[in-house]
């Protein structure tokens, strides 16, 4: 469950941005949507816990993220957790299969290694680069990278699956299947999807979306 | 479960270049400074062994560092003979104790034969590993190197040859026969080939010998050296005075070496200063290193926090990282001045038949590996810190 109440934040001494009111229950999906310069990025760090709000409450998997100080942060976002970055980044010196066991590594998860080794393969299979899991990720095409940062996303088992612009640089055919990969996969896992973008294409698959718009004192409701 | 040395393994091996040069330089400062250790720790052990409760050298006058070189550790040519009948006057001194005449001038394959009494065994606590001390006129016991070495055995029987080292001049008509084989006693004894001082007069003994008195025999002798340990301090004060107008010196063997090292010193010091100045440059390119890493991996880092990594996961990763490098480095460090020691012992071995090729690990080389490794760490903590500031919005944004 996500719930944003009165969310503002400011860039030092600049203006405050100001966020709409939404909720989104577990396992739900919701689009925040939003031109550039909107926020986007800022509200979905926020979600993140990687910055801090100037006012206002979020919940983000029924932990009020104000509450907690920055280590707890840091585990909670390992373990409840899953982001896919507009830009596929990993770290190059390991492996496809072993970028996608670092989350469990940094979050410190309980899952046993044979475990986590066996999910990495089903999820890499799954999303088509399973015949990759060996190679380094500047060898994955740019579509194989954004699949294999999806598993890496879910394969920690996170409650919340953050997704920045999936589709920017995608056609029509590409961004449904994209959408239709990332859905399956957060509702196999049941995670609530929160996808951030700019592309207005999204609009008409979404009835629950967030419109974010430039200092917005009237948030809106979810619809 | 891959952990966190793995990946700061994997980081370092995608840069093998980068990774190679740190390794390498810190290898070198430490191989350097290690070497130095253990040579002269070596070169340490080997000279107080060997000077051994001998309080003075007497011999014939010269260079008083080459006499102590060459009667105390046989690594130089002596100062010529002195007569036997003086040397046995200093040594009846009341301020003398006991006196080892030492009479050489003859070699075998490089290795001195010297003549002198039993009492020179015994100063160096030597055993006898096989057969007996020498008894008569060309019988001799060799020290444990050179049986080794020569693999000359109780009952063979070899030709000396004139000169310390030349093996050219050999005395064919006289065979020196092999009694005994002394156990290894890590001093100058086991270089050494011991008889009576009477086979080196028998050695070079003439027709004309023969005709004279006993007298005028006696009166002839010569001998090279005698180690004096003296009964009081006055003797160090009254010796040189009253062989002021004779052909023989005492020398000091503590103020010689002491004179030695300080010479050597400015060599050793100069090298030390080369070998810390490469230990510096390869701490600065740890430092490098790992801030080159920090600085092209920072959406990386930034990627593990989303993760979960702490501050302190990243500073481990990257401690790691500095860890490692100075941890090999050290090690083939270490290696290397094995490889430096065992070319040396070689040199030394083959000039002076002495054996300084003990490899073991000593004590300040355990020191200079934490010191090291530690120095590394800080060297790798110094960037790693900025981790603790990352702003990680900003750098996720920013990419």
């Amino acid at each position: 469950m996500i719930e944003v109440n009165d969310l503002s934040f400011s860039y030092g001494g600049n203006a405050a941005i100001a966020f709409p009111n939404f909720k989104c229950n577990r396992g739900e999906k919701l689009l925040l949507l939003g031109d550039s310069g909107t926020g986007k990025t800022t509200l979905l760090h926020l979600l993140c816990g990687l910055l801090r709000p100037k006012s206002g409450s979020m919940n983000v998997a029924g932990v009020d993220l104000n509450s907690l100080n920055d280590r707890q942060l840091d585990k909670f976002r390992g373990r409840e957790l899953g982001i896919v970055f507009q830009q596929s980044h990993f770290v190059q010196s390991l492996t496809v299969a072993e970028n996608l066991s670092l989350p469990a590594l940094m979050s410190g998860t309980e899952m046993s290694a044979t475990e986590l080794k066996q999910r990495t393969h089903e999820l890499l299979e799954r999303l088509g680069v399973g015949h990759k899991s060996d190679v380094r990720p500047n060898d994955l095409s740019v579509g194989e990278q954004q699949r294999a940062s999806i598993a890496r996303a879910l394969v920690h088992e996170p409650s919340v699956v953050f997704v920045d612009e999936p589709t920017s640089a995608l056609d029509d055919k590409s961004t449904a299947s994209v959408i239709q990969l990332l859905e399956d996969e957060t509702e196999k896992a049941g995670a609530t999807l929160i996808i951030v973008t700019h592309d207005s294409r999204l609009k008409t698959r979404y009835k629950d979306r967030v419109e974010l718009s430039r200092l917005v004192h009237n948030p809106l409701n979810a619809s | 479960m891959m952990r966190l040395s793995y990946i700061a393994r994997r980081n370092l091996a995608s840069k093998p270049l980068q990774t190679a040069l740190s390794v390498i330089l810190l290898a070198f400062g430490v191989g350097m400074v290690s070497l130095m250790m253990l040579a002269e720790r070596q070169m340490t052990d080997q000279f107080e062994k060997n000077i051994k409760d001998i309080d003075l050298v007497l011999g014939a006058k010269g260079s008083p560092l080459q006499l102590i070189l060459a009667n105390v550790y046989h690594v130089d040519a002596p100062t010529g003979n002195i007569s036997l009948a003086e040397a046995e006057k200093v040594m009846k001194n009341p301020y003398i104790e006991s006196g080892i005449p030492l009479a050489y001038g003859d070699n075998y394959r490089s290795f001195r034969i010297v003549g002198t009494e039993y009492s020179y065994p015994e100063h160096y606590d030597a055993s006898i590993a096989e057969g007996k001390l020498w008894e008569d006129v060309f019988e001799v016991t060799l020290g444990h190197a050179v049986a080794s070495k020569t693999r000359l055995e109780v009952g063979d029987q070899f030709f000396s040859s004139h000169g310390l080292t030349d093996e050219t001049d050999v005395h064919k008509d006289k065979a020196f026969t092999v009694v005994g084989i002394l156990a290894k006693s890590n001093s100058v004894i086991d270089q050494l080939i011991l008889t009576g001082v009477e086979s080196l007069w028998a050695v070079h003994a003439e027709d004309d010998d023969l005709d004279i008195s006993a007298e005028e025999l006696y009166a002839s002798r010569e001998i090279t050296a005698v180690l004096l340990k003296k009964r009081n301090p006055m003797a160090i004060l009254t010796l040189p005075n009253l062989l002021r107008e004779t052909n023989m010196q005492v020398a000091l063997p503590a103020i010689e070496i002491n004179r030695l090292n300080q010479q050597f010193g400015i060599g050793a010091a100069t090298l030390r200063s080369i070998a810390l100045l490469i230990m510096i440059l390869s701490f600065a390119s740890i430092f490098i290193s790992v801030f080159e890493n920090m600085q092209s991996r920072r959406y990386e880092l930034a990627l593990m926090r989303t993760m979960g990594a702490t501050p302190f996961t990243l500073i481990k990763l990257l401690l790691l990282e500095g860890g490692i490098l100075s941890l090999f480095g050290t090690i083939f460090g270490l290696i290397i001045s094995r490889i430096g020691l065992f070319i040396l012992a070689s040199e030394v071995e083959s000039k002076f038949q002495y054996d300084i090729g003990d490899l073991g690990l000593i004590g300040p080389e355990v020191i200079l590996a934490i010191f090291a490794i530690l120095v590394g760490l800080i060297a790798a903590a110094l960037p790693a810190e900025r981790t603790l500031r990352m702003d990680i919005s900003k750098t996720l944004s920013n990419e």
